[in-house]
């Protein structure tokens, strides 16, 4: 199999060495923990975080800030809050009377403004459906509420590209949804390459992640709070916006965040489901380094996504100074 | 009335979160190549995928990348995590922070700084670019499964197995280990589950050459999916969940036992 896969045969070897290596520190540090403190055990993963997390950051950082010859510039940035920026600088170059011509590109920014839209719509959906589901799965009344999660992690393990794909089955012109209608005598309607589309692959992919948070958050509540609430006189209603809904808060903070940054940077689902009609964020990164080669600009649209993600989750960590809600974990 | 609507309603969305997969399977006993239109039962697509070159090759990249990623990220992060456990605040706070980095980190961004790292030091992108990514984003998620089991640890055990003798070497394996290895089991699985799943990280860390699983769809999919990948596809599920039930009745087992 080595050689079909096509690869030079000391890297192999190199990375059989880093193993068997991990594995003899491992062992060393068992064996000899006398002589070493515990926490050197994290070197191994402290050096490896360096060389595969660090690195690669400053790498994107510093291709951000340099042109193709690899001179400081500023201009990846300029390039996108104007997306005509080169074409601009060059007008603006051969004249006074080019100047009509410059206009500013709204590309960047309208796909970024689109790509925010749909993963605001899509966590809102998410949370629309998946509160009530982790709120009735967490009943003590359905019981069945450990067997329920089993059965939404399930469907995670078939791989979400095909899952994805099945939806064209389901949403194509021809596909089941429409042969449906048609049965029923009623006209088909056109279902894919739309935004509707997208949201709803989006949804589907995601929609486990809203839930899982919040049951959690539910089913660690103290179910005495309930009663208490009941005893003291407050009805149903009241018992949830007063003590259900607060308590849960870290639980839709955990989902939000792990819905929202997904959606923004998702770039499969748009492709298949939208159809090339519609761009995201994800799909303009990837189409600036591997369609157009061009890594200064790509990687000036990664640093700014990664900034924004950052500057979200620590507004939504504001809202659970705690950070209770936890993972999947 | 009320434990009506809510059942309803849980079954609703779990019809949603279904209905691909149903289709899906639908698909693959098949006797036709159309993706809507039912053309008779039929096992074909089982046969032929095991012809299938391209999607054997994929599923030995995928599998093989799968375990050794995941046992290599186990042994890393499990390393880390007693180590991170034992350090002073400060560098506690910035080895949690240097975990948390990538977790936050989109898919796509983490992605394309490995692709960057590897075409910047001049590594050809194939299987072993693929699999240090991997290992890569599954250690943080096995330093935190990890970690809380050492916090829930009775410190004083181990300075007990001291007291009484036991090396600190013996004491981390015979006392420690036992202590955390749920916490290791899960890390280790969802190490697994995570690896199998990846196409992002995959995609931009590889060459067309060597592909997984998910790339190979993915460059499949705009032309048109063969029911062969559908076959295979609902072989692992099928398999994955055989591996759930009987877990699961291992450890109803023991529970009773």
């Amino acid at each position: 199999m080595s050689q079909s896969l096509n690869l030079p045969g000391w890297v192999f070897w190199l990375l059989g060495l880093m193993l068997l290596g991990m594995v003899l520190l491992a062992l060393v540090a068992v064996r000899r923990t006398n002589g070493i403190k515990r926490s050197y055990f994290s070197a191994p993963y402290t050096l490896w975080m360096v060389l595969f997390t660090v690195v690669p950051v400053l790498l994107i950082a510093y291709y951000s800030l340099t042109d193709a010859n690899g001179a400081f510039t500023l201009d990846n940035f300029k390039n996108f809050w104007d997306s005509n920026y080169s074409v601009n600088q060059l007008y603006a170059q051969m004249g006074p009377e080019y100047a009509v011509l410059i206009q500013r590109g709204t590309v960047n920014i309208g796909i970024l403004a689109y790509s925010l839209w749909m993963a605001l719509l899509c966590t809102v959906i998410c949370l629309a459906l998946g509160y009530p589901a982790a709120y009735f799965m967490a009943d003590r009344e359905i019981k069945i509420g450990s067997t329920l999660v089993v059965l939404f992690i399930i469907p995670m393990w078939m791989n979400f590209l095909l899952r994805t794909v099945a939806w064209m089955t389901l949403l194509e012109d021809q596909g089941l949804i429409n042969g449906l209608l048609k049965a029923l005598g009623l006209h088909g309607a056109q279902l894919m390459y739309n935004d509707g589309a997208v949201l709803l692959g989006m949804v589907y992919n995601f929609l486990p992640f809203m839930v899982f948070p919040i049951y959690t958050s539910l089913t660690k509540m103290d179910s005495r709070l309930l009663e208490a609430a009941q005893d003291l006189g407050a009805d149903h209603l009241r018992t949830f916006w007063r003590v259900t809904a607060p308590l849960s808060v870290p639980g839709v903070i955990s989902g939000i965040s792990m819905v929202f940054m997904p959606s923004v940077t998702t770039f499969f689902i748009p492709r298949i489901l939208g159809g090339g009609n519609t761009m995201m964020f994800g799909d303009l990164i990837e189409n600036r380094f591997l369609t157009e080669g061009n890594w200064n600009v790509g990687s000036a649209l990664s640093l700014i996504m990664m900034i924004l993600i950052l500057i979200s989750l620590s507004v939504l960590r504001k809202a659970d100074p705690e950070g209770e809600g936890g993972g999947i974990v | 009335m009320k434990r009506l609507f809510k059942r309803s309603y849980l079954t609703l969305v779990l019809l949603f979160l279904y209905i691909p997969i149903v289709v899906l399977i639908f698909q693959s006993f098949n006797a036709g190549k159309s993706r809507a239109k039912w053309e008779g039962f039929s096992l074909r697509w089982y046969s032929a995928l095991f012809e299938d070159q391209a999607i054997m090759k994929a599923l030995y990249v995928t599998l093989t990348i799968a375990v050794i990623a995941a046992v290599a990220a186990t042994i890393l992060g499990t390393l880390a995590a007693i180590g991170i456990h034992a350090m002073q605040k400060r560098p506690q706070s910035i080895m949690m922070t240097m975990t948390n980095l990538p977790m936050t980190m989109p898919d796509i961004v983490t992605g394309i700084s490995l692709m960057i790292l590897f075409t910047f030091s001049k590594i050809e992108r194939g299987y072993v670019t693929m699999l240090l990514a991997h290992i890569t984003f599954n250690t943080p998620y096995v330093i935190l499964s990890v970690l809380p089991k050492l916090k829930q640890m009775n410190k004083h055990t181990y300075e007990a197995a001291l007291d009484l003798g036991a090396s600190p070497s013996y004491a981390l394996l015979h006392v420690i280990l036992p202590e955390i290895s749920p916490g290791v089991i899960t890390g280790c699985l969802l190490a697994f589950t995570l690896s199998l799943d990846d196409f992002v990280i995959s995609y931009f860390t590889t060459s067309p050459m060597v592909q997984n699983l998910s790339t190979l769809i993915y460059s499949k999919a705009r032309i048109g999916i063969e029911p062969t990948l559908n076959a295979l596809s609902a072989l692992m599920f099928l398999a994955l969940l055989a591996l759930l039930l009987t877990v699961n009745h291992r450890a109803g087992k023991t529970a009773k036992a």
